[in-house]
């Protein structure tokens, strides 16, 4: 992909390619409750997608994620606690409870679906189904 | 939904509904040698009788790419993320940028400096400075 072709500045290219698409149109009619926590960046790999979440504090275990054909569910519990006696200088961290369903261009595999979560980054692989792919057609 | 700051507020309301904030991107007073933007995790900074702990949000960023230092009174916390992950993936719509993190805290020195501790679990960095003695609230009995 054109964006990794220079080493040095490839972060750059890729943030600004990140950046591009944040203004970009694209699954306009798509996304149901954008603006709702957590937010995502949703990137294509050949035939699948790839749905990743940036949910830093929340555990494993307060996450819940749910597919089913083209809709995708993220809901869970992002809790922020202080020592009992603890004087609290500064609180820039959020908490609460979150729930977004989000709507893919693709039917989604739900067999195939896998989800990694690893340092406060939650990651869906969202394999298109097979129902879904197109078909090519000879041209006789 | 406003439900927080009841009771001592050791456990922030988890009935309240989650917003989104957009991340901040740093300002440095000096350039990174590395292109590329840096955000501003965000921060909690709270204190008890022992230790001061300051927590940071980081997402991305593993343990071998975090970097604190303490030099002169100020904390420095740099965190890397390591985007070849992304190698491959087309961006087809997106919420959020990414890049390294940095931040930097005064502190004061009335810390135990061997004793300082970090942690980092679910992205989240959490230090631990704990305070030295002579700096630690004395209890003074009334005769």
């Amino acid at each position: 992909m054109a964006v990794f072709s220079d080493p040095v500045d490839a972060l750059l290219n890729f943030q600004a390619a990140l950046d591009a698409f944040r203004t970009s149109n694209w699954l306009e009619a798509g996304p149901s409750g954008v603006g709702a926590y957590p937010v995502m960046n949703v990137f294509r790999k050949g035939d699948d997608f790839i749905v990743i979440a940036e949910v830093p504090g929340v555990t494993k275990s307060d996450l819940d994620v749910q597919v089913k054909g083209r809709t995708l569910r993220l809901a869970g519990v992002k809790s922020v606690s202080y020592p009992e006696k603890a004087s609290v200088h500064r609180r820039e961290r959020l908490a609460g409870r979150f729930d977004r369903a989000v709507t893919m261009p693709i039917e989604i595999d739900p067999d195939g679906v896998k989800a990694e979560y690893r340092d406060g980054i939650l990651a869906l692989f969202l394999p298109r189904a097979e129902s879904d792919k197109p078909k090519t057609i000879k041209v006789a | 939904m406003a439900n927080r700051s009841k009771g001592k507020g050791t456990d922030m309301a988890d009935k309240q509904e989650m917003a989104v904030r957009e991340k901040k991107e740093m300002v440095a007073r000096e350039e990174k040698t590395v292109p590329g933007r840096h955000f501003i995790p965000a921060a909690d900074i709270y204190e008890t009788e022992e230790a001061l702990a300051v927590v940071l949000e980081m997402p991305g960023v593993e343990k071998k790419d975090l970097e604190v230092a303490l030099e002169n009174d100020v904390l420095r916390v740099d965190g890397r993320i390591d985007f070849s992950k992304y190698r491959d993936m087309e961006p087809v719509y997106t919420e959020y940028n990414i890049g390294h993190y940095a931040r930097s805290f005064a502190l004061s020195s009335h810390f135990e400096r061997d004793k300082i501790s970090a942690n980092l679990e679910d992205g989240v960095l959490t230090l631990t400075f704990p305070k030295a003695k002579h700096a630690q609230p004395r209890k003074i009995a009334i005769g």
